[in-house]
């Protein structure tokens, strides 16, 4: 399994937690949208989205439930809870806030 | 973890609890479900279904390290694992039941003997007595601090406690205390006779210990006085005992002594007095006031009292101590007489009790301590050994990419089964040691204290708990330092391998050698003390001899011609005995105790100075009594029958006394004056020395008749062939018929008497011998272990040597030098910590060195011996190796 560099690794929490935000989805298409909002940059195998799910569904910020898909299959749903809307706002003011700083140090020109 | 976060989580705990296959084959769905629909989305763009299946799975990753690290977010995922591993655990070590059996045993008994013995240290020495606010109890004691004779910790006399107690009133509240005083309890309402053991204590006594009857009253000032009713208070166990728990036992008349007290309470049955002087045993307690004779409560010159002090708020033991010191001094320039003290010094009431056996007990602490860290050092050895031979097994499975920390953890795992089933054994081992001591040793002060509680169990966890670390972590160090290369390698061909796990169970081991040294020199010592002890001499022959106590009421037998009647008609009835060869009577037998002594003056040499005498310790005999205790005569002759009463002014003297106060003269025919009443005793001959106490070197003794002297009370010495035992019915007979409410008491043959007085040194010698002999075995255990190891190790090489022409003797020396390396190492280093370690059991020794050097050789010799014959069984081994076959079997 490819490894994701690390900063990229602390962010994909963050990362799912907004594509859930929109709408609940299940794993592949989770794994689609966030192919699709970030490109190849982001080298992310499908399978590390498993257990980063998992862990943020025992944290209480994603909810997990199987429902019925098309061409009668199943398929397991996650959302956002009340509690995971919140944790993500804070997250993402917080990397605003961060990125924001690491930018303004890597634009400084040489004099 | 907020409340709402807790609504979210805890069905998903359950789940992971409960319904963990669910969870399992959910997951499983789950991706499955992903691939299908990546292998769809593929196929939609153009794939060939086979193709978009590959990619599928390529974009997934490992599908099974998903699964495992998905589970790993899950709840419960630790505690799961920990099961997993112990059940590991269970499996590898009952695939060795013999290994797991003795490693399991060898803790068990570590384990146990400290929380047994820490059990008793806390119970004994640390809890406070059961007295409202106990810190503030203090004994005080006379002390003569003189240069010729110092002599602290001296019972008081009741004039001088007056004086005390008057002049100190706001520094402290005082009692007095008389516990070794005694009643012949009459036989009434068809109970037998007995002698009892008593105490006398002043009104303010139990009030001043803050102990509270459990039935009737306590007593009051106005019990404590001359002309008061006569009163007494029992302890619960007599109560029990000898009125069956009576409920209206206030109220009823008990015979001490043949006069009738009043039965005013019953002490609570957790009410002990224990003292350095004894008192635990006390059954029955009464008025000083009333019971003592007046003369001795004015006296300054006669101890028979012990006092007790209860600080006030604000006040502290040196300040008390200063003042009553201070009175001491004048009471002294006040009564220059030789019998007052000049000083007294004070304790804590619990460092009272348990003075005697702080030491003891610390040193079998000790001793316990090593066996258990000699405990956790063989089986850490075991482990190690063990951790040896599945090297490969590691190598690979770290090869296989296993987590370091799960290895460390599966070697943890199996200390803590090993500890945790040591520990659950020890505890019944510890259990059954503090029935047993409880049982065994009723005379050691506090024994009553002894329980397994709460702390005692915190302290066993603590001790399994440090033994799993102690023997996990030193086996899964040496487990981890290898590179796996070198553990695959070293596994394929194994002729030089293990080194530096060799090298570490050397380390433990010459520690192991060390400290078993030290508890061998210990034992020995005290084995030797005891030897010693048993042996010492009482002056007299000890086989053969029955004693037994009779003690006459004075309020029945008023005149002295009763006393000597009974005393006469009695010893005539057991002479008379078939199978008895001779009886004597005597005040108190040798081994017996002090009980009395006296100052004189010889008329005959120039008078002394004001205050001093010649201090003789009195004995009362009947002329028959040193033949029957086969004291020699050695000039002069015994008692006539017609010296008695008023013509007993005779006495004999010890050679000691002989020798020291009459230097180069002879004694008979010169005569004795007692300094305080002025009395005149003629000397008539001179007997052999006897101890009063079997560890005390005997005393300047002066022997008076017994018919005469105002004695009341005698011991009957019974002389027979063989069987003295069998004498004690018979005798008692006698007793019975001469007067039916007379008890007997002390019966017991003079090997026995010595036997108890020297079992506190028996008990600690054989205790510590124990643990050292455990000691030695596992230490033994350990040698021949690593060396078996290394021989089965370097096999080969061997095989190699041998055919290529070494000598088999060359090979054996060889290894047996290489084998007992640890334990020379071990000895160098025991010896001189024995050295410093003995000191501080020098107080428990009896006419022994600490730095016995025939204790120390004998421990070296043995050590070197036990090494010897360890190292020699897998050396041997190993020079007869066959070489062919060595080679083959590779």
């Amino acid at each position: 399994m490819s490894k994701p560099s690390d900063l990229v690794q602390g962010t994909l929490d963050l990362l799912v937690l907004k594509i859930l935000a929109l709408e609940p989805l299940h794993g592949w298409a989770l794994s689609q949208r966030l192919r699709q909002v970030s490109g190849d940059v982001l080298q992310v195998s499908d399978g590390s989205l498993y257990p980063a799910l998992h862990k943020l569904e025992n944290q209480g910020w994603i909810h997990a439930e199987w429902k019925p898909t098309e061409n009668n299959r199943r398929a397991k749903f996650y959302s956002l809870t009340r509690l995971g809307r919140k944790y993500l706002e804070k997250e993402a003011a917080n990397w605003e806030r961060i990125s924001t700083a690491i930018s303004g140090v890597l634009r400084l020109t040489e004099v | 973890m907020r409340l709402e976060q807790w609504i979210y989580t805890i069905p998903l705990r359950v789940r992971a609890l409960f319904h963990r296959n669910r969870l399992d084959s959910e997951l499983d769905d789950e991706i499955r479900d992903h691939l299908d629909r990546q292998i769809e989305f593929n196929v939609a763009g153009g794939m060939s279904p086979e193709e978009a299946r590959l990619v599928a799975l390529r974009r997934l990753g490992n599908a099974a390290l998903v699964r495992d690290k998905t589970r790993a977010t899950w709840n419960w995922n630790g505690l799961e694992q920990f099961f997993h591993d112990l059940r590991i655990g269970m499996r590898t070590l009952s695939r060795t039941p013999g290994f797991t059996l003795v490693a399991i045993l060898v803790m068990a008994l570590g384990i146990g003997t400290n929380v047994a013995l820490f059990t008793v240290v806390r119970s004994v020495l640390l809890k406070p007595l059961p007295y409202s606010d106990p810190g503030r109890l203090a004994l005080l004691y006379e002390a003569d601090n003189g240069e010729e004779h110092p002599a602290p910790w001296l019972p008081v006399d009741a004039g001088s406690f007056w004086e005390w107690q008057r002049s100190t009133q706001s520094l402290a509240q005082m009692a007095l205390v008389s516990p070794f005083q005694g009643y012949n309890v009459s036989g009434e309402g068809g109970k037998l006779p007995e002698a009892v053991e008593a105490a006398w204590c002043t009104g303010n006594f139990l009030s001043l210990l803050g102990v509270q009857p459990m039935k009737g009253r306590a007593f009051a000032q106005d019990d404590d006085r001359p002309g008061a009713p006569a009163t007494a208070m029992i302890t619960a166990s007599f109560w029990k005992r000898r009125y069956g728990a009576d409920p209206a036992i206030t109220g009823k008349t008990i015979w001490l002594d043949d006069k009738p007290h009043t039965i005013i309470g019953v002490l609570p049955p957790t009410f002990v007095y224990s003292g350095a002087f004894g008192g635990a045993t006390d059954q029955i307690w009464t008025p000083v006031r009333h019971e003592a004779p007046a003369a001795l409560l004015n006296t300054y010159g006669d101890h028979e009292f012990l006092v007790i002090a209860r600080l006030a708020p604000g006040v502290s033991l040196a300040t008390l101590a200063a003042r009553v010191d201070a009175l001491q001094k004048q009471i002294k320039s006040a009564h220059p007489e030789p019998a007052v003290h000049p000083g007294a010094i004070s304790r804590t009431m619990l460092d009272d009790a348990v003075q005697n056996y702080k030491t003891p007990l610390y040193a079998l602490q000790g001793a316990t301590g090593c066996v258990l860290l000699i405990a956790c050092m063989n089986v850490a050895g075991l482990l190690v050994a063990r951790a040896a031979s599945r090297n490969k097994e590691f190598a690979v499975r770290a090869a296989l990419g296993g987590g370091r920390m799960r290895l460390i953890r599966e070697r943890l795992i199996e200390s803590l089964l090993i500890s945790v089933s040591g520990g659950a054994l020890g505890i019944l081992l510890a259990w059954a040691a503090l029935a047993w001591l409880v049982h065994a040793r009723h005379d050691m002060n506090r024994i009553e204290a002894i329980h397994f509680d709460g702390v005692a169990a915190a302290f066993t966890l603590a001790v399994i708990s440090l033994c799993t670390l102690f023997s996990g972590l030193i086996s899964a160090q040496s487990a981890d330092r290898g590179n796996i290369l070198a553990g695959l390698q070293e596994g394929s061909r194994s002729h030089s391998g293990g080194r530096s796990r060799a090298l570490l169970r050397r380390l433990l081991l010459t520690a192991e050698v060390g400290l078993t040294v030290v508890l061998l020199v210990g034992a020995g010592l005290l084995l030797k003390s005891f030897q010693h002890l048993r042996s010492s001499d009482l002056g007299v022959p000890i086989d053969n001899a029955l004693t037994l106590r009779v003690g006459l009421p004075n309020a029945r037998y008023k005149q002295g011609e009763q006393k000597i009647a009974f005393f006469e008609q009695l010893i005539a009835r057991v002479r008379a005995l078939p199978g008895v060869s001779s009886a004597g009577l005597v005040s108190e037998a040798p081994g017996e105790g002090w009980n009395g002594d006296d100052l004189m003056s010889i008329v005959e040499h120039p008078p002394l100075l004001k205050g001093q005498g010649l201090d003789f310790m009195l004995r009362g005999v009947d002329p028959e009594y040193f033949s029957a205790i086969g004291l020699p005569i050695f000039k002069g002759r015994t008692f006539n029958h017609d010296e008695r009463g008023d013509r007993a002014n005779v006495v004999l003297i010890s050679r000691g006394a002989a020798q020291q106060y009459f230097p180069g003269e002879d004694p008979i025919g010169k005569h004795l004056r007692t300094i305080d009443e002025g009395g005149v005793w003629t000397v008539i001959g001179v007997v052999g020395d006897v101890r009063w106490n079997v560890a005390k070197p005997p005393n300047p003794t002066l022997y008076w008749p017994i018919y005469g002297n105002g004695y009341n009370f005698a011991t009957i010495v019974v002389r027979t062939a063989h069987d003295a035992d069998s004498m004690a019915i018979p005798v008692q007979k006698i007793v019975a018929q001469l007067d039916p409410d007379l008890p007997v008491s002390n019966v017991m043959t003079l090997r026995e008497a010595i036997g108890k007085s020297t079992i506190d040194s028996k008990f600690d010698a054989i205790l510590v011998m124990a643990f050292a002999i455990i000691a030695l075995v596992l230490a033994a255990a350990g040698l021949y272990g690593v060396l078996a190891y290394l021989v089965a190790q370097r096999m080969v090489e061997f095989g190699i040597r041998l055919a290529l022409g070494a000598q088999r003797k060359a090979l054996l020396s060889h290894l047996l030098l290489d084998g007992l390396k640890p334990a020379m190492a071990g000895l160098l280093i025991g010896l001189p910590a024995s050295a410093v370690v003995v000191r501080l059991i020098r107080s428990m020794l009896y006419e022994t060195e600490p730095l016995d050097p025939m204790v120390f050789g004998a421990v070296a010799g043995l050590l070197l011996f036990v090494a010897i014959a360890a190292c020699l069984v897998p050396a041997w081994y190993a020079s007869r190796l066959d070489p062919i076959r060595t080679l083959r079997t590779e």
